[in-house]
């Protein structure tokens, strides 16, 4: 698909997803994330030997095979660790002792707060699991050398190892050094079951969502072809779009009420959102107490996929709307829709500014969804703001916002 | 102010010429009677620079982009095919709008349904006749004056004219201050989104009231401006705050109008 922007497209991931370019609209959350993230893409060469030293009982594998690099690849990993260290702990310290408005709105009770802080608790575990790890090898290096290959001098375990572990007998030591190798390697494998019930799946899904995001101008909307032949036949500019010969079938579902009715670009994101709030910390109706947060849409959505999704993994018959065909999307009914969730208030409340579109570090859009949703209510339930209905009118009768007996031109009779 | 000439563009027609551009006034420019003045501020820096531009007077109907905007697509397209059918009989190729939410829906929206133009806000278009030499600055009636610039979000976020208009005040020599949450991070006004249109939803403050005070932070006298929507709402604001004798809320055209010859 879109062939002729895969080039924009590319240039997106390499820049706001790898390249983390949109985060830095905020420098010092920025800095703080990019240690955590490069220290855990670094990490994965000492995962590998970490692995690989598992399946075939070897004992750090790449220590005596690759020279000086071994010894400089695990501190460049060490030091970047130190910075993941203390990044972990000032974000804890943001989300729970400052409490930074963004992590304390109505939404971020219960689960997401819990989520948040477990992601961050679970990275102080790996963390201490690998320094363990190296530190008590280092001491053992000395003690062992024939079991504990030389490592190199390593920027913060070769003084960090002596400082905590100096003075331990052997034996503690290779204790310790196998409980730090299996504390992280449970806690890598603990994380990865994790990713799919927490907002960290961010750390896959920020790629395909900053590829596929939309690149069309943000001004605007979706066509929607239907109406514009109805529109366009109604005022004699097409032929007569032919009667739909079925007078059964149901009358077609306008904009969204449901999680089907949605794009599947608007679930990817959904997915991809880690819950930053960046969006609702600059949504001008977030900011001024109304009860829209472009985040709480975003959960709200991905909400919604999952209790669907369990609905159809569990079988049951009542959830089918045609009894004789199988329980899938298409064929699922719970008397419910995304307006449970989402109240008409919230969508009300939207300027449509792209405030949070902008802010939004993986490109992610609510705003998509907020006006879809608008569609919906409009369009298809023909209910909404009873202020909106003069607007409409007067644009449908005087092809202007405000009903006026005024001649359009009537200002220039006054300055001509 | 000098006598001014806006002919309506089936006038011209008819005396077998054709305006080079067409100035599409929008709802705001045509009935509000503050915005009437930043109409007639523009068509007078046009006559200025004798560009040869007419109206569509009432053949001119709402873009439909608050309608659009509140989820109502059937008046959005009945607005919208009816002035294409008007702009595409007339074969006009080339629009300039005071208002950015008219801009970007004839630029953006209007293409996918059958309209394709070159739409140029009039902030842009006023500084590409500062650029041909058409008009020039003269007198200084703002020079050195303490002046913030509000970022609309159908101009700026949306369609990313940030600079431009930030060149336009620059010619006038004065002392632009920024506000905090500007260029992409500036705050709407509140009025987008059909917004206007309808009474708050229930909340701490009003949004036109949070910008305003970030505007009156900065210690300007003047709020510059750049769509008739916004215009209303920082006035509203000013009001609320009852700094009128103190903050003016133009737009930049009025300052440009001012400072020319």
């Amino acid at each position: 698909m879109d062939d002729e922007n895969s080039n924009l497209r590319w240039k997106n991931v390499l820049l706001v997803a790898f390249g983390q370019k949109k985060m830095f609209k905020r420098f010092i959350p920025a800095v703080l994330h990019l240690f955590i993230y490069v220290a855990f893409l670094f990490t994965q060469i000492e995962l590998l030997e970490i692995f690989v030293d598992g399946i075939f009982g070897t004992h750090r594998f790449f220590a005596d095979k690759i020279g000086f690099l071994y010894p400089l690849i695990i501190s460049t990993i060490e030091i970047l660790s130190v910075g993941a260290f203390v990044a972990t702990i000032v974000f804890l310290y943001r989300r729970n002792i400052l409490k930074l408005p963004r992590f304390t709105m109505a939404e971020m009770t219960g689960w997401p707060k819990k989520d948040g802080n477990l992601i961050l608790l679970l990275e102080l575990v790996l963390l201490v699991g690998v320094f363990t790890m190296n530190g008590t090898d280092v001491l053992l290096q000395e003690m062992d050398p024939k079991h504990y290959p030389d490592s190199g001098f390593l920027a913060v375990s070769s003084w960090l190892g002596p400082l905590l572990f100096g003075g331990f007998e052997q034996s503690t030591l290779v204790f310790l050094e196998r409980a730090g190798w299996w504390l992280h390697i449970l806690t890598v494998f603990g994380f990865l079951n994790y990713l799919a019930y927490s907002k960290h799946l961010h750390i896959i899904f920020a790629f395909p969502n900053v590829y596929y995001a939309r690149i069309s101008s943000r001004g605007e909307m979706e066509n929607m072809p239907e109406i514009m032949n109805e529109v366009k036949s109604m005022m004699g500019l097409i032929d007569e779009v032919a009667p739909d010969p079925n007078m059964d079938a149901a009358l077609p579902n306008f904009g969204a009420n449901d999680i089907k009715d949605l794009g599947w670009r608007d679930l990817l994101g959904a997915y991809t959102c880690t819950e930053c709030g960046r969006c609702s910390s600059v949504c001008p109706a977030s900011q001024t107490g109304k009860k829209l947060s472009p985040r709480k849409i975003m959960m709200d959505v991905r909400d919604r996929v999952e209790e669907i999704a369990c609905n159809i993994d569990s079988k049951n018959e009542d959830f089918k709307i045609d009894q004789s065909k199988v329980l899938n999307i298409e064929n699922y009914q719970d008397g419910k829709s995304l307006f449970d969730r989402i109240s008409k208030e919230e969508i009300h409340a939207c300027t449509s500014c792209n405030a949070c579109v902008e802010a939004c570090p993986v490109m992610i859009n609510p705003l998509d969804i907020i006006l879809d949703l608008r569609r919906y209510e409009i369009l298809t339930e023909s209910t909404g703001p009873q202020d909106w209905l003069p607007m409409f009118n007067s644009i449908e009768n005087s092809g202007s916002i405000w009903q006026l007996p005024n001649s359009r031109a009537e200002w220039i009779e006054e300055s001509n | 102010m000098d006598e001014l000439n806006i002919p309506l563009y089936a006038d011209v027609i008819a005396s077998g010429k054709k305006p080079d551009v067409l100035f599409w006034v929008g709802c705001a420019g045509s009935y509000d009677a503050r915005a009437q003045k930043v109409s007639k501020s523009f068509a007078q820096i046009l006559n200025k620079a004798k560009i040869n531009f007419a109206i569509l007077g009432d053949e001119e109907s709402c873009t439909g982009d608050p309608a659009r905007r509140a989820g109502n697509e059937f008046i959005f397209q009945m607005s919208a095919l009816q002035n294409i059918e008007v702009l595409n009989g007339y074969e006009v190729t080339k629009i300039v709008t005071a208002c950015p939410h008219c801009f970007n829906t004839l630029k953006n929206e209007y293409p996918a349904l059958g309209g394709k133009y070159e739409v140029i806000h009039h902030t842009t278009f006023i500084h590409q006749l500062f650029e041909e030499g058409k008009i020039a600055v003269e007198g200084g009636a703002f020079k050195g004056k303490r002046i913030t610039y509000h970022d609309s979000c159908y101009l700026g976020r949306v369609n990313g004219i940030f600079e431009v208009p930030r060149k336009l005040l620059a010619q006038l020599d004065v002392e632009l201050v920024e506000m905090k949450r500007c260029k992409s991070n500036g705050l709407c006004c509140g009025a987008g989104g059909a917004q206007m249109f309808k009474e708050d939803e229930p909340g701490d403050k009003r949004i036109n009231i949070d910008r305003i005070e970030e505007a009156l932070e900065t210690g300007s006298s003047v709020v510059a401006s750049n769509c008739p929507f916004c215009l209303t709402m920082l006035t509203d604001g000013v009001k609320a705050k009852e700094k009128q004798s103190d903050v003016d809320v133009y737009d930049i055209s009025e300052l440009i109008i001012q400072s020319i010859k």
